[in-house]
Order: structure tokens, then sequence, then C-alpha cells
């Protein structure tokens, strides 16, 4: 085709983009249709990769055809291995795709669709997918070295050890939140209790299949484990309505905490070919499965949008959670804009399969607007849902009560008309005795999708089904991470902890790994029983610190790749990385002191420890303390968080100080500094 | 590699499937047992090589197993 022909394909996306976002972001309370939105962010993607993203490629990194990638030079079959692009992309964005793209825009979700949207199409354009890509590229040019490595080699020894703290403190909020998450989802419902816990014989059965009967056969041993997932859920609707069975898979949030715990610690000692592999096998293929599956729903269905495009809630006063538009949305949606977790990512297996280094866009940036695009689904999901249903969902009982009255009174006031009967009708619906007060995102996650579902196969019959299904499917990828997770903090806390007493390090040792997990559990327990017994939900305190960690992250990761730029010689190109390394900073350092210093106790750590302390001194009990001795515990959880807020914040400093440092001395210099390896041409081969 | 005549519909399937496959492999760890094999003979052709089964569970350790302090799935 010519290349007036191409400007034109463009210029027809560019004017359908523009006339898609017009629509979604200039309704005037008629309804909106959903595929406005996914247009919308589709016709952006698209333009995005082909001016700004191959702009990078070929400008800022100057990407060479020739050079031989870590893939290729050292190829050994196992590790390094060159990887057909399309199927690299597959590898790639089920890694970075998880449970986090999903929960945060339905958690945003409670100041409309649309501060929502804009964040994750601008968010991802500018920063997140510039994140991945760039991180990916330095990489790539460093045989496949990790975040940690590439930040002590290139910026020092001090920050490269700050920059793994700060990567183990994210791992450990990151459990603690996604464990709230499956918590929350879990509670008081004996259906998704019986369906998760299922999956743990089920793994079991497929991983002595798969070591010991038929070794090495992932497709078949996957779908008999789908279908047995399958029974898993149909069954669990037997046991939820079973007057024997069902308590004896009813929950509430702490005893649900505590079995959580136990399986952190038993789970991560046990061999990975047991129950983790195996799970992860079900997990992924079930979470591309139903990725695909919503993407199909939402088209076919072509659902329309309840929410509002902007709620009241923008002034901060949100139920779901609390603190104003800037900068807590954000915070709020990380993961889908941009997140700093993907760092890790992108310099972990990917590097050492890219087959040619002009495969990297696809992979980097491309990878990353398909996980926006996952978000966008996310917020789709939460909005075509009823407004009304949407806060009964996730506001915490201390604001809306606990019974479908208490809930319906309080959010029609809100000006979000909903009758009891329709919360109950919904509970019915879904299969569960209730849906107040289901917080952390999953459930509400799960409603939408089950109407998707329902709407495309099967009718109001299989909205039970669905919503099982959907939870199921949320739960397994975040016990998997879990489960992953505790073990990845246990190898990183044998190896600190290690240095002093070498008798921890060895990994072969089952005092030494019992030792270590119980110490990292506990970490992230400590939080996640924290979460669970907060009036406010949880998720009130611990997403936003989440948040901040992985904007922290990311704004770590974003600095790295400025100073290399800057270290070879470009940095009239360093506004690339540099853009989003500043709004990051300066939205995690503004939420940062606003969740230690902020005056109301909803959003400042310190205002709600000195809540809860002047109340003690006058001899009171505040809920949802029973005692004294919880009062205390409420006002040191406080000061805890309002620790590790500032701990976030002045790691984010100490890499910037050092990164700027570093920036300057690479200035001073007359030539590239940077530390790259192999140099060598593809046709020498 | 491309065989000569042009592929037919079953062929083109088959090479999709076989991309699908690897694709479905990669994504949970597991990289092609065919290119490791080929990449044995073309370089250490003197060197033992792991047979399906250890091949399998070399890999099964390495994304999972001791010491891998790499997380290999994201949030």
């Amino acid at each position: 085709m010519n290349a007036i022909g191409k400007q034109l394909i463009w210029l027809a996306i560019a004017i359908f983009g523009a006339f898609s976002l017009a629509t979604v972001a200039l309704s005037q309370g008629e309804t909106i249709n959903a595929l406005w939105m996914v247009t919308a962010a589709v016709s952006i993607y698209l333009i995005a990769y082909r001016f700004y993203g191959l702009y990078i490629a070929h400008n800022v990194m100057q990407l060479d055809e020739k050079r031989l990638t870590p893939a290729v030079r050292l190829n050994d079959g196992l590790d390094y291995v060159p990887t057909h692009k399309n199927v690299l992309f597959g590898h790639h964005f089920a890694a970075i795709a998880g449970a986090g793209p999903l929960v945060g825009p339905v958690l945003a979700a409670q100041m409309g669709y649309l501060p929502g949207l804009l964040w994750l199409l601008v968010g991802v354009v500018m920063a997140g997918a510039v994140q991945d890509f760039m991180v990916l590229f330095i990489s790539v040019r460093r045989n496949g070295r990790s975040l940690g490595e590439m930040v002590k080699e290139e910026m020092g020894v001090v920050p490269g050890l700050i920059a793994m703290f700060g990567t183990f403190m994210i791992i450990t909020i990151l459990l603690a939140v996604l464990a709230l998450i499956v918590v929350k989802a879990l509670a008081e419902s004996p259906w998704g209790t019986f369906t998760v816990a299922a999956t743990i014989p089920i793994a079991f059965f497929m991983g002595i299949y798969s070591r010991y009967l038929r070794p090495g056969h992932i497709a078949e041993i996957s779908l008999i484990g789908l279908v047995l997932l399958m029974f898993a859920i149909i069954y669990g609707g037997q046991v939820a309505v079973d007057p024997t069975l069902a308590p004896m898979f009813t929950f509430d949030g702490k005893q649900l905490t505590w079995m959580l715990l136990a399986y952190g610690v038993v789970a991560s000692v046990l061999p990975v070919w047991l129950l983790l592999a195996p799970r992860d096998y079900l997990s992924t293929f079930l979470k591309i499965g139903t990725i695909f599956g919503l993407a199909l729903g939402i088209l076919w269905v072509a659902p329309d949008l309840k929410m509002p495009a902007m709620t009241k809630f923008i002034d901060g006063t949100g139920p779901v959670w609390s603190g104003s538009l800037f900068p807590f949305l954000f915070i709020t949606i990380a993961c889908g804009a941009v997140s700093g977790f993907h760092s890790l990512i992108s310099s972990g297996t990917t590097p050492k399969l890219l087959e040619n280094e002009m495969h990297a866009p696809m992979i980097g940036y491309g990878g990353m607007l398909m996980e926006s695009f996952v978000a966008v689904m996310a917020l789709v999901a939460a909005s075509i849902i009823d407004p009304g249903v949407y806060f009964a969902m996730n506001s915490p009982a201390a604001l809306i009560g606990t019974s479908p009255e208490s809930a319906a009174a309080a959010i029609s006031q809100w000006g979000f008309m909903i009758t009891p009967e329709m919360l109950q009708e919904t509970a019915r619906n879904v299969g569960e005795n209730t849906i107040i007060s289901r917080t952390g995102g999953a459930p509400t996650l799960a409603v939408g999708m089950a109407q998707i579902f329902a709407s495309a196969l099967g009718g109001q019959a299989m909205m039970a089904f669905w919503y099982h299904f959907a939870i199921l499917f949320e739960a397994l990828f975040i016990l998997t991470a879990v489960d992953a997770g505790t073990r990845v903090g246990r190898f990183m806390l044998q190896d600190l902890i290690g240095a002093f007493v070498p008798a921890l390090k060895n990994t072969k040792s089952i005092t030494g790994n019992l030792l270590a997990s119980v110490l990292c559990v506990s970490a992230w327990g400590y939080f996640l029983y924290q979460g669970v017994a907060d009036p406010l939900g949880g998720i009130n305190t611990l997403w936003p610190l989440f948040g901040i960690s992985n904007q922290m992250l990311a704004a770590i990761a974003l600095t790295l790749c400025t100073v290399v730029l800057f270290k070879m010689k470009r940095q009239a190109y360093a506004w690339v990385t540099l853009i989003p390394t500043i709004w990051l900073l300066i939205c995690t350092l503004t939420a940062g002191m606003e969740k230690i210093f902020h005056s109301n106790p909803k959003i400042g750590f310190l205002a709600n420890a000195q809540k809860f302390q002047t109340a003690l001194s006058q001899d009171q009990l505040l809920a949802p303390a029973k005692s004294m001795a919880q009062m205390h515990q409420i006002v040191f959880n406080n000061y805890l968080n309002a620790s590790l807020a500032a701990i976030f914040m002045l790691v984010l400093l100490a890499v910037l100080f050092y990164g700027i440092k570093e920036c300057m001395r690479a200035l001073r210099s007359q030539h590239p500094t940077t530390h790259e390896s192999g140099v060598g041409d593809l046709q020498s081969v | 590699m491309r065989p000569a005549h042009a592929p037919s519909m079953f062929e083109k399937l088959k090479v999709i499937n076989s991309y699908f496959v690897q694709t479905a492999n990669l994504m949970v760890g597991l990289p092609s047992y065919q290119n490791y094999l080929d990449h044995m003979a073309k370089t250490h052709a003197d060197k033992p090589v792991m047979d399906y089964e250890t091949f399998f569970r070399e890999r099964q350790a390495a994304r999972y197993g001791e010491g891998a302090t790499r997380m290999s799935r994201c949030c």
C-alpha cells in the first residue's frame, strides 16, 4: 500500500478513537454503550503503539536488528531460548496479567468510569508501557539481568540494596492485599469456599499424574483438571444448600485468615510439583481463557454502562476508599496504567527469550497495552452493574450496616436508588446469602462478569454458576501468587538473613525453610489480619499502601531507565522516562504524605491513631475495638502503617538521590558509560 | 525450512497448532523440548541429553524451585 493510503488509515483510526472517547466523556446523563469504551481504548492503543512505541524503539533505544540478543548468544535450550515473537508475547502477557488490573479499576469505579478510563489510557501510553518496554530493553542489553542487579550495576551497591529491600516490602504488602481479596470473597460463602478448597486435592491429583503417571503431559492433565474444577463449581452449589455440608464450609473472615496463613506456610515447603506447579497450569490457562471470554462477551453482549461517568465521590468522600481524585485515583489504579511489578517481569525470563531486538516493542510496549485493555474490561464489568448494587457490595459495614434495609437506605441517600428487594434478588441470583459489604473488588467483578457471561450463555439460570466461576478464577491465580510469592519472599529472606546466620541460607534444611516461611507468612499475615479486622474494610488501608509501593517500584525502575539513557549519552531523549518518573514521584509522595499526615482519620494513619489514643485516654471504647487491648492494637497498627508509608517514601527519595547523582556524573563524561554486554553480529552466526 | 511446494491447509493448521502448544507450554515455564534437542545436537553433540521427563522436571524446578528469587508472575 502506498504511503498516503497508510496515513489515511491512521487518520481514520484517530478520528474514530477521538469520536469514541468524546462519546464516553461528554455524555450528559444518557446511557452509553460499553463498546464505546472498548473502541476508544483500542484506537488509542493502536495509535500509541504505532507513533509512540515505535518512536521510542527507533529514536530513543535505537534498536538494532543485527545485534545478537542474549537468547541467541547464550542459547542453552533451557533459560536462554530464542522464541517466536507471538509465542513470547503470550508468555509475557501471561506473566504480567493478574489480579491487579482486575481489582484496581473496580475499586476506582466509585468515582465513575471516566476518571479511571482516562488514567488507564494516558497512564499506559506515557508511563506503564514505556516502563515495561525500557526495562526489557536495558535487560536484553545486559544478558537478561534482573532489576536489582541492574540498579546495583548502573547506580551503585547502596541503591541496589535499597531497591532489593523495597522489592521485599512490596511483595509483603502485595501478598497481604491479594490474600485479603480472597478472604473477602470467600467469607460466609460456602459455595465459594468449597470450590476453592477443592482446587487443593485436584492439584494434588494433577501433580501426581504429571509426575508419575504421564510425566510432562501438561495439556492432557490441565484439561482433566479443568473438568474436575467445573464439577467442583457445580457440586459447590449443592454444598451451599445442604444443611449439614454448608456449615462445614462457612467461615468468617478471621477463620479464613488463619486457614490461609497455615496454607501459606505448608504450601511453600511442599514440593513444587505437588501443588504449586499443577495449580499454576490451571490458573494460567483459566486466566487467559477467561480474559478472552470476557472480551468476546463484552463484544457480543454490548452492555450499557449504568455507572455515571463521574460520581460525587471525586471529592474524596467515597465509601469504597477514602481520598480525593488526586492523588488517590492514580494510586488505586496501578496495574493497567503503570505497575512497578512489571519491571521485575520485564527483567525476568522474557529478556532471555527475545529472539531479536526488533521484537521488543511488541512484547514490552504491546504487552502492557494488552494488560491495560484487561483493566478497561474490568472497569466495564464494574460499570455495567447497577450503581446501587456496586456500592452495596463495596461499602464497609460501618457505613451501610449489615441488613439489606440499612444498606439500601444508606445508598439511596447517597443518590443511588436501590431497594432492599433488589439487593436480595441479586444475592439470590448469584447463589449467595448476601452481597452486602463484599469488599475487595473480586465479588463485584464476578457479578459483572456473571452478567456478561449469563447474557451470552445460559441466561439467568446460569448466573450463580458464572459468579462462582469468576470467583474461582480470581481466587485460583491469587492463591498461586500467594504460594509463589511466599517462596520468593522466603528465598529473599534466607538470602538476607543468611548473611548473618549462615545456617539459614541452606535451602535444603527443613528447619531453615520452615522458619523462613513462617517469618515471611507472618509478615504478610500481620497486615492481612489487620485488614480483615478493620471496620472500614481493610481495602481502605491496604490497597493504597499496595498502590504506593507498586508505583514506588515503577518510579525506581524508571529512574534506572533515565540513568541508563544519560549514560548512553542520549539525555536528549530522557524526557521519555523523565515525564512518567516525575508524575509518579508527585503521586506517590503526595499520597504517602496524605496517608501519614492527613487530618481526616479515614485517610491519615496518624490522625486515626490520634483518634483512638484520645478515646483511650478518656477510657472510651471505639468500634470495632471490644477491649482496651484492641484499642492499643489499633493505635499501634496505625503507627506501623504510617511508618511503612514513610519507608516507601524514603526508599524512593534515596533511589532518586542516587539517580540524580549518576545522571550528573554521566553528563560530565565525554563518552557513554553504560555496562552493556555482548555486541555481536547476527549475520556471523 | 519452508517446503518448496505451497503448504496445504493441513500443514498450515499444523504450524498454527504447534505455535499454540508452544505458547501454552511457555506460559507455564516449559520451553520447547525440540528446540533443546536441536540446540544440544548442534552445539554439544558430545554431551548427554536429558530425556523429556528429566527435561520437564528440570524446568519445573527452575521455575518454582529452591533459590528462585525472581517472581515469575505479576500481581
